[in-house]
């Protein structure tokens, strides 16, 4: 140690190689690779098959199939809504690539799901177990996107499947913390109630305090899917494909309609999925106590089943069996 | 409850509950005889229940009562150990309930001891049919089946055409009425009732209540009912058990209590309840008043030198077997005495006279419009004291608490002497 410790200048002596460290940390951990492997296979699974039937069907069926989606849970405004917006999408060029984000985002929300909906259940059973995820997922929450990329490039490489799994680290926590808080807050005496009826630990969590922490739940899937389609955007960086490319893209090149229009196709994707999520988390009473299979296209092929049926059933002149009409489903 | 001797159905030993995180070192104090503020003050831990010893009888109506936070609700939860007794034991039926598995414990919550919540604590997802059908869903009984003695569950509380609502379609009452039927519908033998109807205006409470001994008269349940309200206890409750700061003070029927309360504690409770409702003319008559025996030695004359020396205008007539005859005054005995008939012809003719039973709401008229005290005379036509508009007026007058209310029985004997000739 020649150089003399000067304390108005101490960072001139006072160095810490803690960049190297997280270097160093990084090239173990990535030794670890049939580890990583493990994790990218489901997730490399799932959005095949997710990828795969969404651009198995030819566009103008699929752009049908999802309005009928919008139909049956949200109402035929929404329907119509989407029916031309994703109409107009696929004139200006973005077809194929919206697929490409759907795909992603529909795969990290599902195991977001997977993931969120267990961990919050473990946490509202849990003090101790909640205070110990409270801190990562204030760290997961708080710290940049881009933050993300760099460790995931490094132990999972570039493409789809990172993309996925970065964008499932970001958009879990909300989902998390929701469902611990769904769960918490049915209230006291429900619980005390049905304990008092006699149920059984997974009774209660089943039939009283799931059914009452659904709507916070359904929220908390609801925000997990924006966050997933804003990072999706951010994950096109580490060569995602999709819209967040024709955006990434658009920039790079300073080609104000590339971005606009992948901008675009973002813009509708998240009406459709934010509107259909909000639905869900309908109870059947809100939605003036319809059953969801006797509304919307699938209730309306029931009743013209159920008239035919009656009709046949007339013309054979059997008045003891009654046309099996909603309550074939009770 | 003072005929047939009834079965206990729930036996209290020594039970104790302390909420905290070292129950055991407040029990400790506990047992040294340190008191709740005490111990919560040193230790952290908070007394619920010490050393409770009764016995609830089979189909009876056992009312607990005590200021808040004298552990009327963990007492009650215990019963069906939504608390878990720290030390001691609950009998129900013979068995020490504290000893149960989780298997064993949630078949009692089905099958044996159900509950009324004061919040009434129903499903809110629930139609009013599934929140009542609830416990035997969790029993794992048929769809069918669990919804067709709910929906008879909901006739006895006449809720059956609202067996497709849900519960926030329901006014309060009804609300109630729900949960009532909910604890109805696996037909328990016991029933656990806390404040269950604090939270109704006071008309429905009352239809409410009523509604309860119906049901009781249909059908005997062992109810435990924690209340707040004195009226309400003593309408429906058989006994009552009071409750301070954890210790059960007394035990014993309204009147029992009324009449003998253990401590000032138990007389505060007491205080302002409207007598008229509670006492009935056996707790007011007095023996005071002179009685003259029909005998053939004894004429009016003997009857008159009577109520001079006792400075009286009327005479109370009794004949053989202390059969209550009627009222003499002395005007009457002195026409009867020139007459020269027997005293029975002094008797003044409409004497109004009052069973024992008589609440005194109900004795108010015929005591004010009568010249003399009301003769009180029993089912087997004994006489049995009478009440004088001073004794009424003292009665009502009396906010029970700062003295022993003037009960028949503690003034008996010093007026036994005065009577008879
Ligand atoms: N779950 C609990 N944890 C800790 N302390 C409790 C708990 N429940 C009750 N206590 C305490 O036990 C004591 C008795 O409470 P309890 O609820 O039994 O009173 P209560 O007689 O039912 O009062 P109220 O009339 O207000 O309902 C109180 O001091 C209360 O603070
Ligand atoms: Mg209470």
């Amino acid at each position: 140690m020649n150089a003399r410790f000067n304390p108005l200048q101490p960072f001139d002596t006072l160095q810490l190689p803690f960049n190297e460290w997280v270097r160093d940390f990084f090239n173990w951990i990535s030794g670890a690779r049939s580890f990583f492997r493990a994790i990218r296979q489901p997730v490399d699974w799932v959005l095949d098959s997710v990828e795969g039937i969404l651009q198995a069907l030819p566009p103008g069926l699929m752009i049908v199939v999802i309005a009928l989606i919008a139909w049956q849970l949200v109402g035929p405004r929404l329907a119509i809504g989407s029916f031309l917006s994703l109409l107009f999408v696929g004139m200006i060029g973005a077809y194929p690539q919206t697929m490409t984000t759907l795909a992603l985002v529909l795969t990290a929300v599902a195991f977001c799901a997977a993931i969120g909906i267990p961990l919050g259940i473990l946490a509202s059973r849990s003090d101790r177990f909640e205070q110990g995820l409270r801190p990562v997922l204030d760290t997961m929450q708080t710290t940049p996107a881009f933050v993300y990329l760099v460790p995931i490039v490094v132990l999972f490489g570039i493409g789809n499947v990172p993309g996925v799994i970065v964008t499932i680290i970001f958009a879990v926590a909300p989902l998390i913390r929701l469902t611990n808080l769904g769960i918490r807050q049915v209230p006291k005496d429900v619980i005390e109630a049905a304990l008092a009826f006699g149920a059984s630990p997974r009774q209660l969590l089943w039939r009283v305090q799931m059914p009452l922490a659904t709507k916070t739940i359904m929220a908390g899937v609801n925000q997990s899917l924006m966050l997933a389609l804003s990072m999706v955007v951010i994950a096109s960086m580490i060569s995602v494909g999709g819209l967040g490319q024709m955006v990434l893209r658009g920039i790079g090149r300073l080609d104000m309609g590339l971005a606009v229009i992948g901008g675009i196709g973002i813009v509708v994707l998240a009406i459709i999925l934010d509107r259909m999520t909000q639905a869900l988390a309908q109870s059947e009473r809100e939605r003036g106590g319809q059953r969801m299979l006797d509304r919307g296209p699938i209730g309306l092929m029931r009743r013209l089943a159920a008239r035919g049926k009656g009709a046949e059933q007339a013309s054979a002149a059997q008045p003891n069996t009654a046309p099996a009409r909603s309550d074939a489903a009770a | 409850m003072t005929d047939t001797p009834k079965r206990d159905k729930i036996v209290v030993r020594n039970l104790y509950k302390v909420f905290g995180d070292r129950p055991q070192e407040g029990m400790r104090l506990v047992r040294e005889g340190r008191d709740k503020d005490e111990i919560f003050a040193q230790t952290g831990q908070t007394v619920g229940v010490v050393d409770a010893n009764f016995n609830i009888r089979e189909g009876e109506i056992f009312v607990i009562m005590g200021l808040s936070g004298s552990g009327k609700s963990t007492m009650v939860r215990m019963f069906n150990r939504l608390y878990e007794p720290t030390s001691g034991s609950i009998e129900i039926d013979g068995e020490d309930i504290t000893r149960l598995n989780d298997e064993g414990l949630r078949k009692l919550r089905r099958d044996t001891v159900s509950m009324v919540f004061q919040s009434f604590a129903l499903m809110p997802h629930m139609k009013v049919i599934d929140n009542v059908a609830f416990g035997l869903e969790l029993g794992g009984i048929s769809r069918e089946e669990r919804h067709q003695r709910a929906l008879h569950a909901l006739e006895q509380v006449g809720l059956a055409a609202n067996a497709e609502s849900y519960p926030d379609e329901l006014s309060g009452g009804m609300q109630q009425r729900v949960g009532l039927a909910r604890a109805l519908c696996a037909d328990p033998p016991i029933l656990l009732m806390d404040e269950a109807f604090s939270a109704l205006d006071p008309l429905i409470r009352s239809e409410m209540q009523d509604e309860l001994l119906m049901l009781q008269e249909e059908k005997q349940r062992t109810i435990i009912f924690i209340s707040h309200d004195l009226d309400e206890a003593m309408r429906i409750g058989d006994r009552i058990a009071i409750m301070q700061g954890g210790v059960v003070v007394q035990v014993g029927t309204p009147d029992e209590i009324l009449k003998n309360p253990a401590n000032d504690y138990v007389r505060s409770f007491f205080r302002g309840v409207d007598v008229s409702k509670v006492l009935t003319a056996r707790d007011i008559a007095r023996r005071t008043q002179v009685t003259l025996i029909d005998k053939p030695e004894q004429g009016p004359r003997a009857a008159i030198r009577m109520l001079e020396t006792h400075d009286r205008e009327y005479g109370y007539v009794i004949g053989r077997n202390r059969r209550f005859l009627g009222v003499a005054s002395l005007a009457s005995l002195d026409e009867a005495r020139k007459a020269d008939a027997a005293l029975e012809k002094a008797l003044l003719p409409d004497c109004p006279t009052i069973t024992p039973e008589t609440h005194l709401g109900e004795l108010m008229n015929v005591v004010a419009t009568t010249p003399y005290a009301v003769p009180v005379v029993d089912e087997d036509g004994r006489y049995a004291g009478a009440v004088s508009r001073s004794a009424l007026l003292q009665a009502l007058d009396n906010v029970i608490g700062d003295e022993k209310p003037s009960g028949a029985s503690t003034d008996a004997a010093p007026t036994e002497a005065r009577e008879g000739v």
